[in-house]
């Protein structure tokens, strides 16, 4: 039974990253939950801020140069941002864990499987080793690794890239964390183990209860794992709201893009649709709508004013003016959208 | 098994290098002008005189002769005989590698310890007031030269402070029993720690002035691999567990870290061993560099060859010693 208590709130989030030329902002005020036992997607493209925005979550950004400037981010209502170092220390791995893009460097090379696994029991002192190595062949066996106790004495480059990232999830949940942050993981793997490590997933999210948060920029992943999407554009939240609602429904025309952008087997023979342009450079717009350039429904609104979230059904909405009721050039263009 | 393998198979990898070294030192001692007879009966000698020594010391042989027989005795473990001193170098060499080695080993370990810990501190707190200054101290260490520093060591410790002994390994009113000839184990195993103290004493400065180039290298080296170590993805796995700092530091990276620095420290150790000289002759240490060169400047060809040749081989040793860590170290590394 999911309940609607949210694991993770983050309100207003700001990160900026201060370098010789001066302030960049990566995530520029963001707002997103997670509920308990959801799985929910974060989805844009490189450099749109959606690992900054884990990286802040786990409190691992690179600092200096990054930093948390405003906004708060609370797990099961504790505030993260103010936390101390300490604090987070003994959140990290415990209440919230983290898997990463690359499996294969992901592993310290020099350390076995087993030990790696156990450091994570052992650092949160949540056994003694018995009781540490006992779990690790647990959750070894659990991601549907075969041979466990024979594994825990490898190392990892005896392993394919597939059955690191399984080790990086037995990790990960070792401490059975009520958030866990999966930042692209399947990006590194080829598509049938995509699909297994994903199915995995999902199996330990309903098995477990754990919340994830899923950061990827491929909408195939999201549409098989994801109940809600938020989809972020050069740091900010563009659209979220429900997976089914988005894909049936994309109103933000940046979304729209993204959507249009995946294969479909139906038509082969037509060129596949692209968004026009590139991500902007994190803090090179600083005015209007940071889509605007690449938008072809923009208008002169677009290029002055930020636009706010509008919101278009229960849980559902977007950051574009065509959505603004008020606005009347829009509903010509928003009519164009919807068709 | 395989590292067994390995390591016989290694060792016998020595034998053509060892073989090739004894040729060259053979050769090039020959080549410089100066003859050991005469050295030893002097200017006045007559002609019969020297001829009647060369013949003694088997010299008027032709050098491919002498060269087998040097090779025939070397395989019986025999070093042969000093031309000058008339006893064999197997026991002469002895006290004086022993200086070396406590000299050497004390100095190593004064450079692994202080220098691999600048070094991570450095990597650690990156661009930090103790980065900037252990890396000067470190660029400052590498381009002193060492008799410099020992000539200002002594004036400032020995002269003005009286901190510690200008120079030797002993105090010679009260000489240390020589068992190993390694003082430091000698004065242990016969409990007089007041003598030990006293060795140590005499170790301190000749150990920190040959430490400094060393120290230098590896406090360097050792930042370098660490940053690079420190960015990569399994550090911050290591980091999202809720690994504190210090071990994120000390287990995590500084295994990955140590690799490329243990060649340097196998390197700097061998080097050490021979390049010891000119701080064994600022302090007045009977080490084996001022062995080889005291045989040098009399044309003592065994010595000289004796004494390159366990060098050599000493240092081929420690490489082959730092090899086989770096396959304990990284599993990836097996030799087969």
């Amino acid at each position: 039974m999911k309940t609607q208590e949210k694991v993770l709130d983050v309100k207003g989030l700001r990160v900026s990253f201060f370098t010789d030329e001066g302030e960049v902002p990566a995530v520029d005020d963001i707002d997103f939950y997670v509920r308990e036992g959801e799985v929910l997607g974060i989805v844009g493209e490189s450099g749109c801020g959606k690992s900054v925005t884990s990286l802040s979550v786990m409190g691992l950004i690179p600092s200096p140069p990054g930093k948390i400037i405003g906004g708060e981010i609370k797990l099961n209502g504790e505030e993260l941002t103010t936390a101390s170092e300490k604090r987070m220390r003994q959140i990290r791995g415990n209440d919230v864990a983290m898997i990463f893009q690359e499996p294969m460097t992901s592993l310290n090379p020099l350390f076995t499987i087993g030990n790696q696994l156990m450091d994570a029991m052992l650092i949160h002192k949540m056994g003694n080793k018995k009781q540490a190595k006992q779990r690790s062949i647990e959750m070894l066996k659990l991601v549907g690794l075969p041979r466990a106790e024979e594994l825990m004495n490898d190392y990892p480059h005896q392993l394919s890239g597939g059955m690191r990232q399984r080790v990086m999830i037995a990790m990960a949940m070792v401490c059975n964390p009520r958030l866990l942050i999966a930042d692209e993981p399947t990006t590194a793997l080829d598509v049938t183990i995509q699909a297994q490590i994903l199915k995995l997933m999902k199996d330990l999210n309903t098995k477990m209860n754990t919340a994830i948060m899923m950061i990827t920029h491929d909408l195939g992943v999201v549409a098989e794992t994801c109940e809600r999407i938020v989809v972020m554009y050069a740091g900010k939240v563009v659209e979220t709201g429900p997976a089914v609602e988005i894909f049936k429904d994309p109103q933000h025309p940046y979304t729209r893009g993204l959507i249009q952008s995946v294969p479909d087997m139906r038509y082969k023979k037509q060129r596949l649709y692209s968004i026009p342009g590139n991500v902007p450079k994190p803090g090179s717009i600083k005015q209007g709508c940071r889509f605007a350039d690449r938008c072809e429904f923009a208008f002169d609104r677009c290029r002055q004013e930020d636009p706010p979230l509008y919101q278009t059904a229960e849980g559902h909405s977007t950051r574009c003016f065509l959505f603004d009721e008020k606005e009347e050039t829009a509903h010509d263009n928003r009519n164009t959208v919807k068709s | 098994m395989n590292m067994l393998q390995y390591i016989i198979r290694r060792l016998l990898q020595l034998i053509p290098v060892l073989l090739g070294m004894t040729f060259i030192v053979f050769l090039i001692i020959r080549a410089i002008p100066g003859d050991p007879a005469l050295v030893i009966l002097g200017q006045q000698a007559t002609e019969d005189a020297v001829a009647a020594l060369r013949e003694s010391l088997g010299l008027d042989e032709p050098w491919y002769v002498q060269y087998f027989q040097y090779l025939g005795n070397l395989l019986t473990g025999d070093l042969g005989e000093s031309i000058r001193t008339r006893t064999p170098v197997n026991e002469e060499i002895w006290p004086y590698l022993a200086t070396t080695f406590e000299l050497s080993i004390f100095a190593i370990v004064i450079a692994v310890i202080v220098g691999v810990n600048a070094g991570i501190i450095s990597a650690w707190f990156q661009n930090s007031w103790f980065d900037y200054t252990a890396m000067v101290l470190a660029l400052v260490g590498v381009s002193m030269p060492i008799f410099w520093l020992g000539l200002m060591m002594q004036y400032q410790f020995s002269l003005q402070w009286d901190w510690f002994p200008t120079t030797g390994r002993e105090n010679v009113r009260d000489p240390v029993n020589a068992i190993t000839n390694l003082y430091l184990i000698d004065t242990l195993i016969q409990g007089r720690f007041d003598q030990f103290v006293v060795v140590l004493k005499h170790l301190v400065m000749p150990g920190i002035a040959l430490a400094t180039i060393p120290m230098a290298i590896i406090a360097r080296m050792t930042r370098s691999s660490m940053l690079e170590v420190m960015k990569s993805d399994y550090i911050r796995t290591a980091r999202a567990k809720g690994e504190k700092m210090f071990w994120v530091v000390y287990k995590h990276s500084l295994k990955n870290a140590i690799i490329p620095v243990l060649t340097v420290i196998g390197l700097q150790t061998g080097l050490l061993l021979g390049g010891a000289i000119l701080t064994e002759t600022i302090f007045g240490l009977p080490g084996v560099g001022r062995y080889i060169y005291e045989g040098i400047s009399s044309r003592d060809y065994p010595v000289i060859q004796s004494g390159i040749l366990i060098v050599a081989f000493i240092f081929v040793m420690i490489n082959l010693i730092v090899d086989i860590l770096y396959s304990v170290i990284d599993p990836r590394i097996r030799y087969n």
